[in-house]
């Protein structure tokens, strides 16, 4: 196998991508994940029915609107050209934007049962003892939520690197940009360089069985806390 | 259950009036007119299987089922009779196919000027590893002194498809696409474009061979003849190709 071949750039694209996308995505996935667990509201079906939703979508269909919604004329690529002088499509904010999307029940769902495992009473608790709401959701819930956020990092972080279908829909193959590992086996297998696809392939498949492995361990051996 | 398994346990019906045609991405369109009246001539049908020349090659090495190969280059078609997967002797250049440079916008394609006053937005290339198209889009570019400028606004397009769709849809401001996409009739009167000198590239000389898969296939041989017969040079010559003999 010729190292020397190796581009190492796809890899570090990737784990930037899904680095970023992960930091986006507990952000953003912890209130709707809160939300969810404690919401009476009729509208929770529909709510999770949204966020569920990128894992039965074929990716094709997520690249189809995000084409349409990320591109020049698009409601989102549309302002942000306007902007920025160029529209989110075949960008690396293209890329996390469409990541976000694409791996939001990875995030969500870990966190949403760990909130709903953890119940109203410790957050009731703390705030009759005079802590307000935020402080003690950092100081009380998080960390009795340990176990849901590891496994919601490390799942979100993998499916990132695994994405494909809306990379290659969206991101116009640009080296250093949206070129990311899948993509780069993909291109390498076409022109039939099997050394290279062999030594990414080999990484991915690795990597992900470690982190299963993880997830799986981090299941064991973080008990619930159930107050 | 049993049913199940005596069903999938049967042996595939070989139909004989059909034809399995891998092609590539530029001459898909044209095909499906050529299939339409091919079909009422003979009344075989053909099934077609798009995708780049380079992707349909590793495809039709790994065992692939396609009974013909419309390949967009001479490379490609070359390496299957070599490694024996295509049939010695049945290669020939169906088609020869031109480059344009195509924006969606009028006007705004009116030479190889246009592409130095790219300054924002996209140009879209088919990826020169894979795609024919791809391959002279990256010669041109060379041979103009701008392939190394313009690295930061290349977009690549896993085909000649995708790389029109790129630029049909506006995400991309301009794009080297095949004279026969842009000859579509969706396309035809949209937009701007510059033809490419022929000689700023490689010819572009569209070969076709007959693949193992189609040895036994007779209906795959008599629609090889009936691409070189009159009707299907007709319907070629609509969406701007030329023959060798011209």
């Amino acid at each position: 196998m010729d190292f020397p071949l190796m581009d190492l750039e796809p890899i570090w694209l990737s784990l930037q991508l899904a680095g970023v996308t992960v930091v986006i995505l507990l952000t953003l996935g912890t209130p709707i994940a809160w939300w969810l667990a404690h919401t009476r509201s009729r509208s929770r079906v529909v709510v999770e029915a949204l966020v569920a939703l990128p894992l039965v979508l074929p990716p094709t269909v997520l690249g189809f609107y995000l084409l349409i919604l990320l591109g020049p004329h698009g409601w989102v690529g549309g302002p942000v050209q306007a902007l920025t002088g160029s529209a989110l499509s075949f960008s690396f904010a293209g890329l996390v934007f469409a990541s976000t999307l694409y791996s939001l029940p990875f995030v969500v769902q870990p966190l949403h049962s760990a909130f709903e495992s953890i119940g109203k009473i410790p957050m009731e608790t703390a705030q009759s003892l005079g802590a307000s709401r935020l402080d003690a959701f950092f100081s009380v819930i998080t960390p009795l939520a340990r176990r849901g956020y590891l496994t919601a990092m490390v799942l979100g972080f993998a499916h990132t690197l695994g994405e494909f279908g809306v990379v290659l829909m969206v991101g116009g193959n640009i080296p250093g940009k949206t070129k990311v590992i899948s993509i780069e086996i993909y291109d390498r297998v076409e022109v039939l360089e099997y050394a290279q696809a062999h030594i990414l392939s080999a990484g991915l498949l690795i990597f992900s069985f470690l982190v299963l492995v993880m997830v799986y361990s981090i299941n064991r051996r973080l008990p619930m806390q159930v107050t | 259950m049993w049913v199940v398994v005596w069903i999938l346990a049967l042996p595939q019906v070989v139909w004989s009036g059909e034809v399995h045609v891998a092609v590539a991405s530029n001459f898909l369109n044209p095909l499906k007119e050529i299939a339409a009246s091919y079909k009422q001539d003979t009344g075989d049908r053909l099934i077609l299987i798009s995708g780049s020349t380079g992707k349909l090659y590793a495809q039709a090495r790994h065992g692939a089922p396609f009974d013909v190969l419309l390949a967009a280059d001479s490379k490609r078609p070359a390496l299957l009779e070599r490694e024996g997967v295509g049939v010695m002797g049945t290669r020939f250049t169906y088609a020869v196919g031109a480059l344009v440079l195509w924006s969606l916008e009028p006007g705004r394609v009116r030479g190889e000027e246009s592409l130095a006053q790219m300054n924002k937005g996209k140009l879209a290339i088919a990826n020169p590893k894979t795609a024919p198209y791809g391959r002279a889009a990256q010669q041109v570019l060379v041979s103009l002194g701008f392939w190394k400028k313009l690295q930061p606004s290349l977009v690549r397009g896993e085909n000649i498809a995708q790389t029109l769709q790129f630029v049909a849809t506006g995400n991309a401001t301009l794009g080297f696409v095949a004279k026969s996409q842009v000859e579509d009739p969706r396309f035809k009167f949209k937009g701007s474009r510059w033809e490419v000198p022929v000689d700023m590239h490689e010819p572009i000389f569209q070969q076709a061979i007959l693949l193992n898969p189609g040895l036994a296939n007779s209906s795959a041989k008599q629609f090889l003849d009936y691409l070189q017969g009159p009707v299907a040079k007709k319907i070629m010559r609509s969406y701007g190709f030329r023959f060798l003999e011209e």
